[in-house]
């Protein structure tokens, strides 16, 4: 018992300062600013506490679930591309000799070092009507008219899908690479062709990280309004523009509260389906 | 009836031979062990049967069939690795249905089939665990029926039970000698531990440095070594280097030692095992030497004797408590017989 007791005294001495700067920085202000959901708006911004439910009915307007539901798709749409995308890269990586392993890792992680917004204007760039992109196809004579690249949905996905690709590969690399060699060449021996070791042993013992980075990729993107500002133009409109604009522009922070909190409750449900396909997986 | 042959395989690594012109015939229901000490080549030769590897050169036929034209998931053939390899998120049932799958049996088939194999190695109540969930020697039982549920031609086994404490080691030995009584598979076990070898092979193939030393039953590797290597690797041995002159081996600093050498001259090494070395009150023109420790181990003595002019201490073993003492001077011999004498 007294031993017991011991490592929980531990276990919070360790945990102490990382807890209260948790607690005071980051839940309290949040439950703060989430109870503002069950008031009302001020006229010329603030919150007047009176008890109203008025929030939760304004978010089932069709005006509001399409965005939500926008970003669901898009934020989905980069996931799964990612996912296709990125367990490939993880896997040749993994499977490289050493000297190769580690440049190709490097090139992985390089643009991640450069500023995020920078990365987003270089697109905007990039994808202009005399941009790179353009310049080169009408000058191999594929077009005639330079293409209308910039500020739509598929650039918005673009944009996404390059920013967050990398979080999507290093927990697949770092699951193939830990995975026993042996185990496939048990396979093998067992009489399993190599499409066939994929499926039965590699894929789903690399499942759990790449749930990990599936919930890396999938809630930034989710959340997501530099990108579909930029790259979108405002056009293509997502949940955190919406945020953002109920904060800082329309001033209404009980209606803001309300869509953080289906944002909130998104990311949650996430990490909660990962944390159980990941234990079931994992040898119990 | 020759079940395998290995012809002349070599392979290198970088500058690492790892085997070279390697020939061996392995016969049908027989008890294999390729022994010899790490490094020496023998994991690398059962990956080339098993087709992880290739090799430089030679070739491998098993019942005729060329081997190494056909993909690993294609011979019949199975290995339980040292490692046992077994899949983590599978249960033991499943492990062992894996490969019977792959043979698109039918289900029921699959089903007999693995209930038969897990009575066999003692796991019925284990069907459903994870490997994660069972002791070394489970695991063991579990990667041996894997393998042997498919019913191969011919089963390696990489170092079976070196993962396994002295106990259960002793009791897995038995197990796999009564597993491939009944089962009748072609075994090939590699391993360091001569012992192992010993007691469970039909024949043993002693390796070293990439080549193979002499293949023989295990008591004539023992009592015939026909190299210095086997004669120093197999068991406790008394070496001499020297040469034969005129039919008489003499040792190195020593002189004549007995022997019956029929060979013409020749730099050459005698073998001598230390229960065959008799102590005897020292004469004229016999070796002799100074015991300097008497260890009992209960059923024998080892009396190790200094001797001088030789680098390293004679041994000699006798049966119960030894009635010398250190500090005794002593003559050592043999009858001449008893010596083997290897061609350097």
């Amino acid at each position: 018992m007294s031993r017991g007791r011991g490592s929980i005294l531990a276990r919070l001495i360790f945990l102490g300062p990382g807890l209260i700067m948790l607690t005071l920085l980051a839940v309290v202000p949040m439950l703060l600013m989430l109870s503002t959901m069950f008031f009302q708006r001020g006229r010329f911004g603030g919150v007047i506490y009176e008890f109203t439910t008025a929030n939760f009915s304004r978010l089932f307007q069709p005006l509001y679930l399409n965005v939500i539901q926008d970003s669901l798709v898009v934020a989905g749409v980069v996931t799964v591309l990612a996912l296709l995308i990125g367990y490939p890269t993880a896997y040749a990586i993994a499977l490289l000799p050493s000297k190769w392993k580690t440049i190709a890792l490097l090139a992985v992680m390089l643009p991640f070092w450069t500023n995020f917004l920078i990365r987003m204007y270089a697109w905007t760039i990039l994808l202009s009507g005399p941009g790179l992109v353009n310049e080169t196809l009408t000058g191999i004579g594929l077009i005639d008219q330079p293409l209308e690249l910039l500020y739509n949905r598929g650039t918005v996905v673009v944009g996404l899908l390059y920013g967050y690709l990398s979080l999507m590969i290093l927990p697949i690399y770092s699951a193939v690479e830990r995975l026993d060699p042996r185990l496939r060449e048990a396979s093998a021996n067992l009489g399993a062709s190599p499409v066939r070791t994929f499926f039965s042993v590699t894929l789903p013992l690399t499942l759990p990280s790449a749930l990990i980075g599936a919930v890396l990729v999938f809630v930034p993107s989710f959340g997501n309004f530099v990108v579909p500002e930029i790259l979108g133009g405002g056009k293509a409109i997502m949940i955190g523009n919406l945020i953002r604009d109920q904060f800082l522009k329309a001033r209404d922070w009980p209606f803001g509260a309300t869509i953080a909190l289906v944002m909130i409750l998104v990311t949650v449900v996430l990490l909660l389906a990962q944390a159980v396909v990941s234990r079931r997986t994992r040898s119990a | 009836m020759t079940l395998l042959s290995i012809e002349g395989v070599s392979r290198k690594f970088g500058n690492v031979t790892a085997l070279s012109d390697v020939s061996i015939d392995i016969q049908q229901g027989e008890f294999f062990a390729l022994l010899g000490p790490s490094g020496c080549g023998k994991t690398t030769l059962l990956r080339i049967l098993a087709g992880f590897e290739t090799p430089d050169q030679g070739g491998a036929r098993l019942d005729g069939v060329d081997l190494l034209k056909l993909a690993p998931h294609k011979r019949p053939i199975n290995l339980m690795f040292q490692s046992y390899a077994l899949f983590p998120h599978m249960t033991v049932a499943k492990n062992i249905a894996y490969g019977l799958e792959r043979e698109n049996l039918p289900r029921a088939e699959i089903k007999a089939r693995v209930g038969e194999v897990l009575e066999k190695v003692g796991l019925d109540a284990m069907a459903n665990r994870r490997p994660a969930q069972l002791s070394g020697g489970q695991q063991q039982r579990v990667a041996l029926a894997r393998a042997i549920v498919k019913r191969p031609r011919l089963l390696l086994l990489d170092e079976p039970l070196s993962a396994l404490d002295k106990k259960v080691r002793a009791e897995m030995q038995l197990e796999l000698k009564r597993l491939q009584n009944e089962v009748g598979i072609t075994f090939v076990v590699v391993t360091h531990d001569q012992e192992e070898a010993m007691s469970l092979a039909d024949r043993i193939a002693v390796m070293d440095q990439g080549k193979v030393e002499q293949v023989d039953a295990p008591v004539t590797l023992y009592e015939r070594p026909r190299t210095y290597f086997v004669a120093d690797f197999i068991g406790a041995n008394n070496l001499f280097t020297g040469a034969i002159r005129g039919g008489v081996f003499s040792a190195d600093g020593l002189g004549p030692l007995p022997s019956k050498a029929t060979t013409a001259d020749a730099p050459a090494a005698l073998a001598i095992r230390p229960e065959r070395v008799r102590l005897t009150e020292p004469t004229p023109g016999m070796v002799q030497g100074v015991v300097v420790d008497v260890s009992f181990y209960g059923g024998v003595s080892h009396i190790a004797v200094e001797v001088r002019g030789l680098g390293r201490k004679v041994l000699a073993a006798t049966q119960g408590s030894a009635r010398i003492t250190p500090g005794t001077v002593v003559g050592v011999t043999w009858r001449p017989e008893d010596a083997v004498l290897i061609a350097n």
